[in-house]
């Protein structure tokens, strides 16, 4: 592949080293949270994260395995920088992003370290691009604090059943409004807009019900806004598990399958707009 | 001033529309020259094109089953005329199916091409369809702006990769940034390189092949160069995106000419027409 040959030397040099045979692997579920141009890259020896945010309110985090790549080498326990993300999928898309059977773009992502930009050699059909994208110190990833054992109520559902309420959720509605209750209506989700109030109801025999956990009453509003991206991640998978915790913080994970079958996580968290008591 | 061609042959219908869809994709108005032989369709450099020129070149028997031409005078047996492709291309696809079609110079309440089409129905009589197309005769005295474009005094030609390669990736980098750099070398490579303060992305395309112009007097000069070292031209994206868009056909021989810093000089070769789209370097 002419793409190693180009860099070998620099190896040593390079404190992060991943490659892909199929650059959509990647360019598909940052797509996913691509909704402000700034990204948080996370990598590990356990894998790449990267993480864009939303007015301090909301998270997204995109985790793709190590075994996902082709190559994944790292240097350190930790590497961090910050690009922007809107440039990095075009990037990745440099050709095209076609989706003609056979013919994909390979991708050798390469990161020397503090103050030198990330380097991706992309080739399809001979041709290769070298692309060169600054990077920024990494800021801090908030830290939600969401843990499992705070959890008062979990979900989990087959994305297709989600995937038509969300794409015709009422965006004059400036809250989404998700109630979950050991009780009837078990799972909903309201909206509040100029045409009046939806609801969209998942009882908890249904078929689309993959696991219901609810222990308590509870619902909490979050802003549309803040919430809206997720449908995003929401196409891309094939299920959702929507847990909220005491605080009423939400957590949405999505199961993502790629382009080769393999399993790669989404997740958005999301701080309560204000908490509605329930009578 | 007289012009009347008609065409029989769907096919030849066909590929001249897609003639004149082409040329309305790269340009909203331009000139049509008509002589004897051949029909041509000029752009010229002006301020207001941003710099930008074409010339493209059909030779009338490819794609006329009659033609008659009376030029202005006989010693300037031509017509020379302002038209805006699009309404060309758009009286055309509407007829694809004809019997046949005939483009004539006719006078309405201004001067016209007349696209007059014969269309097949049920029964055994025709259906006459007739589109008028305004035009502009473009006076003698102007005449000189729509010449033929000299070859330049090219310092790398080369033969360009596929349309559609370039096509999707002249596409995103357009997103990064206004200005691109292509440069190429006499080894049959080029580069298409963009540079902002956020990003910097080169494409390498290898084994392309340079035209063998051999006893080119053009040529003379770059004898002596380094076949590696590579020649550039920066220029706006917009006016190479907006060349590539308009290209639907796979032409047979594509090439490119740079002259370092100065001018990127595009030339598509079809079977029966030719075209050549100039496009200025900035700084």
């Amino acid at each position: 592949m002419p793409l190693l040959t180009q860099s070998q030397a620099d190896d040593e040099e390079y404190v992060l080293v991943a490659s892909l045979d199929n650059a959509r692997n990647l360019s598909n579920i940052l797509k996913a949270i691509t909704f402000k141009d700034h990204a948080i890259f996370s990598a590990t020896p356990n894998g790449l994260k990267v993480t864009v945010e939303d007015s301090k309110c909301m998270q997204a985090n995109a985790f793709i395995q190590a075994e996902i790549f082709q190559e994944f080498t790292i240097k350190e326990d930790l590497v961090g920088f910050q690009v922007n993300l809107t440039v990095l999928l075009d990037c990745l898309n440099i050709f095209g992003g076609s989706t003609v059977p056979g013919v994909s773009t390979a991708l050798r992502m390469c990161y020397k370290g503090y103050g030198y930009p990330l380097t991706l050699f992309l080739e399809e059909g001979g041709v290769v691009t070298v692309c060169k994208i600054n990077t920024q110190e990494p800021e801090e990833p908030i830290d939600f604090e969401f843990c499992s054992s705070n959890v008062t109520n979990k979900v989990i559902l087959l994305s297709e059943s989600l995937k038509e309420a969300f794409s015709e959720l009422d965006m004059t509605s400036e809250v989404l409004q998700i109630t979950m209750s050991p009780n009837q209506p078990y799972f909903r989700l309201s909206t509040f807009g100029n045409s009046g109030n939806a609801h969209y109801d998942y009882p908890k025999d249904s078929d689309m019900m993959e696991l219901f956990k609810c222990t308590k009453t509870q619902t909490n509003r979050y802003k549309m806004s803040l919430l809206k991206p997720s449908t995003k991640a929401l196409a891309l998978s094939c299920k959702v598990s929507v847990r909220t915790d005491s605080r009423g913080f939400l957590s949405l994970q999505y199961l993502v399958r790629n382009d080769d079958g393999q399993i790669c996580f989404v997740e958005y968290y999301c701080c309560p707009d204000e908490e509605v008591e329930e009578e | 001033m007289k012009f009347r061609g008609k065409i029989i042959d769907i096919a030849c219908l066909n590929h001249f529309t897609r003639v004149i869809t082409t040329i309305s994709k790269l340009t909203k108005t331009c000139v049509l020259r008509l002589t004897p032989d051949n029909l041509f369709f000029v752009l010229s450099e002006k301020v207001a094109n941003g710099g930008v020129s074409m010339w493209c070149e059909l030779s009338e028997a490819n794609f006329f089953d009659e033609y008659q031409m009376e030029g202005v005078s006989s010693e300037d047996n031509e017509i020379c005329l302002e038209v805006t492709p699009e309404n060309l291309s758009r009286a055309l696809k509407t007829v694809q199916n004809a019997k046949s079609v005939k483009v004539k110079l006719t006078k309405k309440h201004c001067p016209c091409l007349t696209v007059a089409a014969e269309l097949p129905t049920l029964s055994s009589s025709s259906r006459v369809v007739t589109h008028d197309v305004p035009v502009d005769v473009i006076p003698r005295r102007l005449w000189h702006e729509f010449k033929e474009p000299n070859m330049p005094d090219f310092d790398v030609s080369i033969y360009l990769p596929p349309l559609k390669t370039i096509k999707n990736v002249v596409d995103r980098m357009k997103n990064l940034s206004n200005f691109l750099v292509l440069e190429a070398n006499l080894s049959g490579e080029m580069n298409l390189k963009i540079e902002t303060d956020l990003v910097s992305v080169t494409t390498h395309f290898k084994d392309l092949g340079n035209p063998p112009w051999g006893e080119d007097a053009s040529q003379a000069p770059s004898q002596s160069r380094d076949p590696e070292a590579m020649v550039q031209a920066r220029v706006d994206i917009r006016k190479l995106q907006q060349f590539l868009m308009g290209q639907q056909v796979n032409p047979s021989k594509a090439m490119c000419n740079i002259v370092h810093e100065r001018v990127v000089h595009l030339i598509l070769l079809h079977e029966d027409v030719s075209l050549q789209y100039f496009i200025p370097a900035v700084a």
